[in-house]
């Protein structure tokens, strides 16, 4: 027993430098030298300053952006997307608060399109709260709002988030989806607002 | 049900089934003394650890020694964990303005418990909680650590079966380093800079600020997160860098991680039951073992997919909401989902994980409807034992094995066998112990939950059936060393961290040590040769047994608790 408890902590201690310093240590340096935009959270900047990243959403409230899902990341920021707070609503199928806010949130969304139906993901959270995507229908569905806001026709607007839709990977993987942060960079650099 | 999801359910099912006999073939080298294209590196590097440590390699143990170092080394990993989670604050990498939630005494017990077995239930949420120091010196290296000692622990029980007329089973410090040394640390090393390649983080910056374009500002929470993520899955750990775990864009950012992380998951307690057939000299007993473990999986699978795809009636009345699958949009129960991964991607992350003992999900289990909530209950209910966890998994297949022998045995009056090794009254003894461990520590915490104030503080979010379902998940899940939760439940207060700690607990060690003594007594039988008609066992019918075996003893616990949870909340979901 004591011989046990003895190598017990000597293995813990030598495994914990082994495992805790240079497995970590190799690592970042290998990630940092052959992956350097992705080691460092695939930010991006506008200017010099950060604006965010790509991986990582944020909300869109004027009318000329494409918006966001909604988010229940919201410790200090209402409008959802906290990236020290990453949560979904947990919110389950019987619960009336889900059903009165998706409610909520398709009658606004209906005001504002009234010729389409409204897809799911523009009224439902995210289990992360901090999606960076839409699905290309819920895309679809905010083109006649953000062309009037600039001014541009819809086929040309139809055109950027084509530009910045992502297929499923290996052609099966995944869903199609929408950056939404990159495709209103995009549309700021060339089609700003006025 | 969209073909591309089916599509990715096949090539994710034939690619683990592809990769089983070369891993497990690898395994049961490495744990035999064979030889490996990593022996120069990597047995000097073996031999100083044991010289450093005090380890004789050629001291093999009996069953109750090799108990004693399991139990004492996770003991040293929980105490150590406990002490660099209270002493964060005096660490590197210690960012006040970020790590804002206190560690509580009673915190840093119930995470140094719930890592230490693989358990890995996070009553905090990480970037907010835990600095850098405590996510990599702390967290990870239990996962590494208490990964291999399952593995350990498993090979172990693989000699019980394979050896005869011997007390001993192997050298406990001996495979928990291999298991370090040959399996985990590799492919973590590799695997990491595949998660790095595809977005996931490896940094060790502060928080980011950023200024949004819709004005305001974000701060974005960082981290060495690839080298983390790996081993949280390889050793089928499953606690999340981030709160969000897999559905963080940091920790899962594209389809193939996510495809790779579940990989990472199943595939080494899959190719474990090939190791097992290997090291018993009959293979064909270990793809039955994997044969049956993918019946059980299966419609599971096909269940949960169809139910979120399905989506949630109350939701689908909404006037004007296209709420099913309509071109350009995968449709379905989107509540607590990610996008780039949609209801396929969800689902089988969720089959996935609650059958491979990995509390790693990429979606809020608790917004799922009830059915397809149901499905990660039941798996984890079951036993973890379809893949399961890394070295538990096998183990407890087997143990369910043996309980269909034995009740087989009792129908037709017969001594159960297997493998040669007769189970006796000895060895019924420590699997009755083994069956009646999980009912005897989930039901009864469940019940007292919910007959106290303390408990129902927890239902935070949801009441009524699905407060129930969270409260009979979250025991479930520390019993089965899983760790996922229905996040809705407020766990961080010291009526959870107390009760669920206890659980997990009981969960490991409950557990481990009845197989281990089962070992050592079937170790010490001969191998007798096969009856002229005993039931064979690598055939259909064996197989069936099995089958029927794990859904009726788990069915016959825990079905009237089900019936109270997701059963009737399907039923009054219209």
């Amino acid at each position: 027993m004591k011989k046990n408890l003895l190598i017990s902590i000597w293995m813990t201690l030598a495994t914990t430098v082994l495992l805790g310093i240079i497995y970590p240590l190799v690592v970042t340096v290998l990630a940092q030298w052959i992956f350097p935009r992705q080691a460092n959270g695939e930010l991006i900047r506008v200017g010099g300053k950060v604006v965010g990243s790509r991986l990582i959403g944020q909300p869109f409230t004027s009318p000329g952006y494409f918006h966001s899902r909604p988010s229940a990341a919201n410790a200090t920021n209402p409008a959802g997307y906290d990236a020290q707070s990453s949560s979904g609503s947990n919110l389950g199928p019987t619960n009336k608060a889900l059903t009165d806010r998706v409610a909520a949130s398709a009658q606004a969304l209906q005001a504002e399109n009234p010729h389409a139906p409204v897809p799911i993901d523009l009224v439902t959270t995210s289990g992360s709260g901090l999606d960076p995507h839409i699905s290309p229908a819920a895309a679809e569905f905010q083109i006649p709002r953000v062309a009037r806001e600039r001014a541009i026709s819809e086929s040309d607007v139809r055109a950027f988030v084509a530009k910045h839709t992502e297929k499923r990977q290996l052609g099966f993987l995944g869903e199609p989806r929408v950056n939404v942060l990159e495709l209103n960079l995009d549309l700021d650099a060339t089609q700003p607002m006025r | 049900m969209s073909a591309s999801n089916l599509l990715q359910y096949a090539v994710f099912l034939a690619v683990v089934t592809v990769l089983v006999k070369p891993l497990g073939g690898y395994m049961a080298r490495v744990f035999s003394g064979g030889r490996t294209f990593l022996d120069p590196l990597l047995c000097p590097l073996e031999r100083r650890l044991y010289r450093m440590t005090g380890v004789d390699p050629d001291d093999e143990m009996d069953w109750k020694r090799y108990a004693t170092a399991f139990v004492l080394f996770s003991l040293t990993g929980t105490l150590l964990l406990y002490a660099l989670l209270r002493l964060q604050r005096f660490l590197p990498w210690f960012f006040p303005g970020s790590q804002t939630a206190p560690v509580t005494p009673d915190l840093a017990m119930n995470t140094a418990i719930s890592f230490a077995t693989t358990t890995t239930w996070q009553a905090y949420a990480g970037e907010s909680t835990m600095s850098y120091t405590s996510q990599i010196a702390g967290l990870m290296v239990q996962n590494f650590l208490a990964g291999a000692s399952g593995l350990a622990v498993g090979v172990a029980f693989i000699r019980g079966l394979a050896r005869e007329q011997t007390s001993r089973i192997g050298n406990f410090w001996v495979d928990m380093t291999r298991s370090l040394l040959w399996i985990l640390l590799p492919i973590s090393l590799l695997g990491s800079l595949v998660l790095v390649w595809q977005g996931v983080p490896m940094n060790w910056s502060e928080y980011t600020q950023a200024k949004m374009l819709d004005g305001g500002q974000q701060i974005i929470a960082q981290g060495p997160v690839a080298g983390f993520e790996i081993i949280k899955d390889l050793g089928t750990n499953g606690g999340g860098f981030f709160n969000a775990n897999g559905a963080h864009p940091y920790e899962n950012p594209t389809p193939l991680t996510n495809f790779f992380e579940l990989l990472a998951i199943a595939v080494l307690p899959a190719a474990f039951t090939n190791t097992f057939g290997r090291m018993i000299g009959r293979p064909r007993q270990g793809w039955l073992l994997y044969c049956v473990m993918m019946v059980l999986l299966i419609p599971g699978l096909v269940l949960c997919g169809w139910a979120e795809q399905r989506g949630n009636p109350r939701l689908k009345r909404i006037p004007g909401l296209a709420a099913t699958v309509v071109h350009k949009q995968p449709g379905g129960n989107m509540e607590g989902k990610e996008v780039r991964f949609g209801i396929g991607g969800s689902a089988l992350a969720a089959v996935v994980t609650s059958n491979g003992a990995t509390g790693s999900t990429n979606s809020q289990h608790d917004s799922y409807v009830p059915l397809g909530g149901a499905v990660p209950l039941v798996n984890m209910l079951l036993g973890e034992i379809v893949f399961g966890g890394l070295g538990t998994g096998l183990y407890s297949m087997v143990m369910i094995a043996l309980v269909g022998l034995i009740l087989g045995g009792l129908m037709v009056g017969r001594m159960p066998e297997y493998l040669g090794k007769k189970i006796g009254p000895c060895e019924t003894k420590y699997v009755t112990l083994y069956v009646l461990a999980g009912p005897l520590a989930i039901l009864p915490l469940t019940a007292v939950a919910l007959m106290t104030r303390a408990g129902l503080a927890g239902l935070a979010t949801n009441t009524g059936e699905h407060g129930f379902t969270e409260i009979l998940f979250a025991f479930s899940s520390c019993f089965a060393n899983n760790g996922q939760s229905f996040a809705g439940l407020n766990a961080s207060s010291a009526f959870y961290n107390f009760t669920t700690g206890a659980v997990m607990m009981a969960g490991r060690f409950a557990l481990a040590i009845p197989v281990l003594a089962l070992a050592g007594l079937l170790a010490s039988q001969i191998r007798r040769q096969e009856a002229i008609n005993a039931v064979p066992t690598d055939g259909v019918l064996f197989g069936g047994l099995l089958v029927a075996t794990a859904l009726i003893v788990g069915g016959l616990s825990f079905f009237p608790a089900l019936s109270l949870g997701p059963i009737l909340e399907h039923l009054i979901l219209k």
